[in-house]
This record gives structure tokens, C-alpha cells and sequence, in this order.
């Protein structure tokens, strides 16, 4: 979607989920209406609720949903702090790797283990574990993404809430500090 | 490009306007038939893994965050399977009525997301139509006043979570043997203000899923179609139930492979294959083993088990349906859509009839009995049947825990999907975006949820690769 002449370009926002459990852009979509007053005035780039799998350019905002677990994981959040100029880690996954982080305290192997050969449902006589070169490598550790790259804005939350993100990114695009007070921040 | 072995490969990464994380490869053979195509799952969290060792009060809490699409099949389903281990799976009237209503409230706003935020496009537009405009934007820019209710649909069933978990994603409500909260006067008459609205909205978008279906069934009828097996809970009486009930199977035919199965012993119907290239897992009917056990859950799955749905509106749309082939199941994938829609009517029926039950404002909130160590949670998700497992030990820690989430169940059919959408549309033709789009339209119609479905939390981008007869990615469509 191109600017019509003598229309100022709108400011473009992507969104990507890493190793996040989607609830983050759920709560993105949870601003409810208000997101038709969001699309006046930016544009959406690549985002999982699109079609566009690829960066159309570059973005005055990234939102980053979920940590790194696997290479390919880095690699999407690398090219998100290439392509952006605000990059924004949403919620507890991202900022801290949250609850797939609970894996870091155990070898990767038992992981897959339990998983793929243990399990009252699991029938799998030849002891397979899924390794393919159309799946990508796990990392030893769940990171969090600042630990990746360097991130701007963290906006806890297990999902931050709708009105977070909202403040959020109305102070971002009105190019100040946003505004989110005390109650609005919480670790859950 | 081409792979090894001579194939060309072609690949659609990320998959999108899906949950999760996941992509499809498909290889071409010189002649540029397709030879091969495949959906794989890309992400792994390890969670039956992690979660050992906690307590067994935290399962409600803790493996919501599996999903945030979903997360309340994971908390009630969790909650189910913990119930029993404090001895409290008879549960309090209100402590299960309101437990209904935050799942009723789960389906409205799930089927809401899928059929307006991620699939309408397809439907309004056509699959090949400009990848722009393919986004819930693109349909607000066109049918304003359609996308409006879509997303006040959802955002009323995020209300009736709100309510009865107090928040809207990832809240608390179930705990072991019941909730934590009842439905007090104020709330209910906040929910009830807006309910028939809903009511209308909810037969509006029926209406537009069943026409979809009946003015383009012929070229609907063979898309990444195919006869199988069907997996649904149903209730003693044979009622449609997506909270609690039995596990029914049934042919392509309709005839009954097991019916009324006691979910406690699940792993004696159920088992689940691992394959090399593929987080996911192939889940089976034992009884039938695992070439022709593979089976489909979810919506179409639902409406084709059941006998009937008890509440007027979606059970007059089920005699409909059903009539798409003369009371047999309905085995067009397409259709989907439209089943979906008929269990959204049948939400907000069941949200209407919740709302003026006196119990849901009751205060008997919790139940509990003789200790167990083990419990097993099953209920229907909308995206299919759910399973949670639990062992615990001596100090109430998991010391085991099996997860069967609704979209690995539909793995096999999303595969065999894929694969019938790719010969049929990709064989011999120069390939184009719109064209990799069809392979996503099969993939939607299941409403994957693939950060379910790495069995741990994950994320689903899809890639679709062609691969060439040897097993070399050919191209990569990874669409921009
Ligand atoms: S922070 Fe919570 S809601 Fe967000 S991705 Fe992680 S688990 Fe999901």
C-alpha cells in the first residue's frame, strides 16, 4: 500500500512472534476498535497477521513477541533490529524468556527425551527424534532479546495488557516518552 | 533451487494468518509435477519436560501459556485433569457453570479471530487475490461495517473471559476442584446489556460461511479434501458437549469406531507417531494403527460426531449442514468454515442461557474428595479435542505429564491437505504467490494452532519449499 501522491508516508509498524505463545499479539489485537484509528495513521508491515512475509521497507517501530530458542529466532530478531528504529520487547517472554525459559535449568536432550520417546501416547519403536534440515537448531538456552540485540522499550506483562500497548505506541508515534504509569506495568 | 537429488524446492516461510510457528516445502520433479509436500512445525519448547517438578496447583496457570489464542482450553483443561487429584471432578454447579461460561466465552472469541482477523480475506477477496489487501485491514477497508462486528465479536468474548478469569488472556479463574470466583449482579448485567446484539451478529456471520460453502461447492468440494476419520467429546446423550463428555470416532461413513469412551483411559484409543522432519507429532486410533488411524478434529469433526446440539439456532444450522451430504459426515475441508460458524452461534446461545442461570452468581465455589496421584483433563478446544495428562508424586510435584494438543491430532490431515491442494493447483504451472496461497487457504481451514501444537509453547510462521525429486529445496517462496 503506497502513499498517494502528496500523502505523507505513515510511519510503519512489524510485529514478529519468536519464542512467544502468540498471547502478546493477542493482546496487540485486544485494543479492539481502536485498531481501525490505529491503521489512519501507520502502516503495517510484516506481521504474522498479514500477508507479508517480508520487510516492505523500513519501520519506525518493531515489536518483538517472545525470546530466542533457536536460530532461526536470532536471525528474525537481528534483521528486526536492522530494519527498525524503535524495537520493542512485549512481554515476559521477551524481556526475561518467560516460561520456555523453564527449560534452561535442563539439558535440551531430556527435553526432547520426554517429548518424543517417553510419554503414555508416544509410540516411536525406532527412537526417533524429530532433526531434519527443514527444522531449525535449538538453542542450548532459551535468551531473552536483549541479550540478542540491543532493545529500546520493555514492556512487561504475561501478555502486557491492551491499554499498555496502546499508551505505548501512541507515545512512540507522538514521538514522546510514553506515558505508562505505575499500574499499567506488571509482572505476571 | 534445486536439491540434491534433482528435485526444485519451493518453500512458504513463515506460514501466516495462522497461530504459531511453521512451513510447508513442496519438491518438483524435472516435469515440474509436484513429488512431495509437507507441513513442518518449527519450534520446540519442551514443555512436558519442564513443567516436572512443579506443583501440581500451577498446571492451570502455567501450561495457559502454551497458547495465547486458546489459552483457556489449556486453563479449564488443565483444571480438569488437577481436579481430579484433589478428588473434585464433581464439581459445584456454579463453580462449573461458570467454568462453561468462560469457555463459551473462549470459542466466540477464538472462532470470531479466525473466521474475521485471519480468514476472511480468503473468502471475500479470493486466494489469490492482492497479497495487500489479504489482512483484517484490507476487509475493514472494504466492508467496514463487516470487519466492526467481527471485532466486537471477539472483543465480547474476551469480555466474558475478563469476567469469569479475570483477565483476558492468561487469567486464574479454574483452580483445582472449581473457581476462584463467581458471576456477581453487576457483571452479569454488563454481559446480558450487549448478548442479543451478539446473538445476531453470531447468525449474520453463519449466514455468510453457509453461502460461502454452498455457492462455491463445486470448486470447493475437491480442495484439499479428502474422506477420513472424526474425533469429537460428546455427551452421554449424544449431544454435541465442549466442555465434558465421552470420546466418539466415526468413519468417513459415519459408523462408530468407539463411542462413549471413558477420557481417563484416553492412551488406550490414542496413540502418537514421531516422525524425522517435524516437531509435531501424528497422532492415531490404536485400534485402527497408525497408516488408517489418522483422524480430524476440530469443528467439522464436531458437527459430523455428534447427534444433535442442543440449543435451537445452531442445531437447525446443523440439519443444514449435515444435508451437504445426505446426513453423512461432511468430509470438505473447506466446510470447516462454516461448521466453526454454527459452533459460534452455538456459543453465544449457550453464553445467553448462562447469563440468566442463578448459579453463576452462587458461592459454593470449590469441591474436593479422596487424593489421587493421577488425573487426566480432556474437553474440546475449538480447534479439536484436548488432552492433559498428570502424574504426581509424593509432595504433589508432576512427576509426569502427556499433552495431546487439538492441532497435532489434525496433523496428518493438514498434511494430506497440503499435498492434494499442491498436485492439484502447483503441478506443471508456473508457480506464483497466489498460487502458494492456496496451500495456506488448506492450512487455515483447520485454524492451526501451531504454537499448541510444539507440544511446549511455540509460534507458527509457515514456509511452503519445493523440493525437486531428490530431495533439493528447488525454490523458496517465502512470500514478499
Ligand atoms: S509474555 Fe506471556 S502472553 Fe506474551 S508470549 Fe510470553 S507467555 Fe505468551
Amino acid at each position: 500500500m503506497s502513499a498517494r501522491p502528496g500523502e505523507r508516508q505513515k510511519p510503519k509498524i512489524a510485529t514478529v512472534s519468536l519464542a512467544g505463545c502468540f498471547g502478546c499479539h493477542m493482546s496487540i489485537l485486544d485494543i479492539d476498535e481502536r485498531i481501525l484509528d490505529l491503521a489512519k495513521v501507520v502502516e503495517f508491515s510484516r506481521s504474522p497477521i498479514n500477508d507479508l512475509k517480508k520487510f516492505d521497507g523500513r519501520c519506525a517501530v518493531g515489536i518483538v513477541e517472545g525470546g530466542c530458542a533457536n536460530e532461526e529466532n536470532v536471525e528474525v530478531l537481528r534483521e528486526f533490529r536492522r530494519k527498525c528504529d524503535i524495537l520493542v520487547s512485549l512481554g515476559d517472554c521477551a524481556t526475561m524468556g518467560g516460561i520456555p525459559a523453564l527449560r534452561n535449568s535442563i539439558p535440551l536432550s531430556e527435553c526432547l527425551e520426554t517429548a518424543y520417546l517417553d510419554g503414555p501416547t508416544v509410540v516411536n519403536p525406532l527412537g526417533r527424534i524429530p532433526s531434519d534440515e527443514e527444522i531449525p537448531l535449538l538453542l542450548d538456552k532459551v535468551y531473552p532479546c536483549h541479550e540478542i540485540v540491543k532493545i529500546d522499550l520493555f514492556l512487561p506483562g504475561c501478555p502486557p495488557s491492551a491499554e499498555a500497548i496502546f499508551s505505548a505506541l501512541t507515545g512512540i508515534l507522538g514521538k514522546s516518552r510514553p506515558d505508562l504509569p505505575y499500574e499499567l506495568l506488571k509482572y505476571d | 533451487m534445486i536439491t540434491k537429488n534433482g528435485y526444485r524446492r519451493i518453500v512458504i516461510e513463515p506460514v501466516t494468518r495462522v497461530e504459531g510457528h511453521g512451513k510447508v516445502t513442496i519438491l518438483l520433479d524435472e516435469a515440474g509435477k509436484v513429488a512431495r509436500a509437507r507441513l513442518h512445525i518449527v519450534e520446540f519448547r519442551g514443555f512436558e519436560r519442564f513443567i516436572e517438578g512443579r506443583p501440581f496447583w500451577e498446571m492451570p496457570v502455567a501450561v495457559q501459556r502454551l497458547c495465547g489464542i486458546c489459552p483457556v482450553s489449556h486453563h479449564l483443561c488443565a483444571a480438569k485433569a488437577v481436579d481430579r487429584i484433589v478428588g473434585g471432578e464433581k464439581l459445584t454447579p456454579t463453580a462449573e457453570k461458570v467454568r462453561r461460561l468462560m469457555h463459551y466465552g473462549q470459542f466466540l472469541q477464538s472462532h470470531a479471530l479466525h473466521f474475521f482477523h485471519l480468514c476472511s480475506p480468503d473468502l471475500l477477496f479470493g486466494f489469490d487475490s492482492d497479497v495487500a489487501n489479504r489482512n483484517v485491514l484490507g476487509v475493514a477497508a472494504r466492508y467496514p461495517e463487516l470487519a466492526k462486528k467481527g471485532i466486537l465479536l471477539r472483543k465480547y468474548g474476551q469480555e466474558v473471559i475478563r469476567v469469569t478469569a479475570g483477565k483476558r488472556i492468561h487469567g486464574t479463574g479454574a483452580i483445582p476442584g472449581g473457581v476462584n470466583k463467581n458471576v456477581n449482579a453487576a457483571e452479569r448485567e454488563y454481559l446480558k446489556k450487549d448478548i442479543d446484539q451478539i446473538l445476531a451478529w453470531s447468525e449474520e456471520s453463519l449466514a455468510i460461511a453457509k453461502q460461502y460453502t454452498v455457492d462455491h461447492l463445486a470448486e470447493i468440494a475437491e480442495f484439499g479434501s479428502f474422506p477420513s476419520n472424526h474425533l469429537a467429546v460428546v455427551r452421554a446423550d449424544g449431544a454435541m458437549d465442549l466442555y465434558d463428555g465421552g470420546l466418539r470416532a466415526v468413519d468417513a461413513e459415519g459408523s462408530v469406531i468407539f463411542d462413549h469412551f471413558d477420557d481417563q483411559r484416553y492412551y488406550e484409543a490414542i496413540g502418537e507417531e514421531v516422525r524425522d522432519w517435524s516437531y509435531m507429532k501424528f497422532p492415531f486410533i490404536r485400534s485402527l494403527g497408525m497408516e488408517h488411524g489418522w483422524y480430524r478434529v476440530g469443528p467439522l469433526a464436531r458437527v459430523n460426531a455428534c447427534d444433535f446440539i442442543d440449543t435451537p439456532k445452531a442445531e437447525a444450522a446443523r440439519k443444514e449442514f449435515k444435508g451437504l451430504a445426505g446426513g453423512k459426515p461432511v468430509n470438505v475441508t473447506m466446510a470447516y468454515h462454516w461448521a466453526r460458524m454454527i459452533e459460534l452461534v452455538h456459543a453465544a446461545e449457550k453464553i445467553a442461557l448462562l447469563l440468566d442461570d442463578p448459579d453463576i452468581g452462587g458461592t459454593e465455589l470449590l469441591a474436593s474428595g479422596r487424593r489421587r496421584r493421577e488425573g487426566v483433563g480432556v474437553l474440546e478446544a475449538p480447534r479439536g479435542t484436548l488432552f492433559h495428562h498428570y502424574r504426581v508424586d509424593e509432595n504433589d510435584q508432576i512427576a509426569m505429564a502427556n499433552l495431546i494438543v487439538s492441532t497435532t491430532s489434525n496433523n496428518e490431515p493438514m498434511n494430506r491437505a497440503v499435498e492434494k491442494v499442491a498436485k492439484d493447483h502447483l503441478s506443471g504451472v508456473e508457480i506464483t504467490e497466489g498460487l502458494l496461497n492456496h496451500v495456506e487457504v488448506a492450512i487455515r481451514a483447520y485454524d492451526p494452532c501451531l504454537s499448541c501444537a510444539t507440544h511446549a509453547l511455540g509460534r507458527m510462521p509457515l514456509v511452503v519449499e519445493v523440493v525437486d525429486a531428490a530431495g533439493c529445496v528447488v525454490d523458496r517462496k517465502a512470500r514478499d
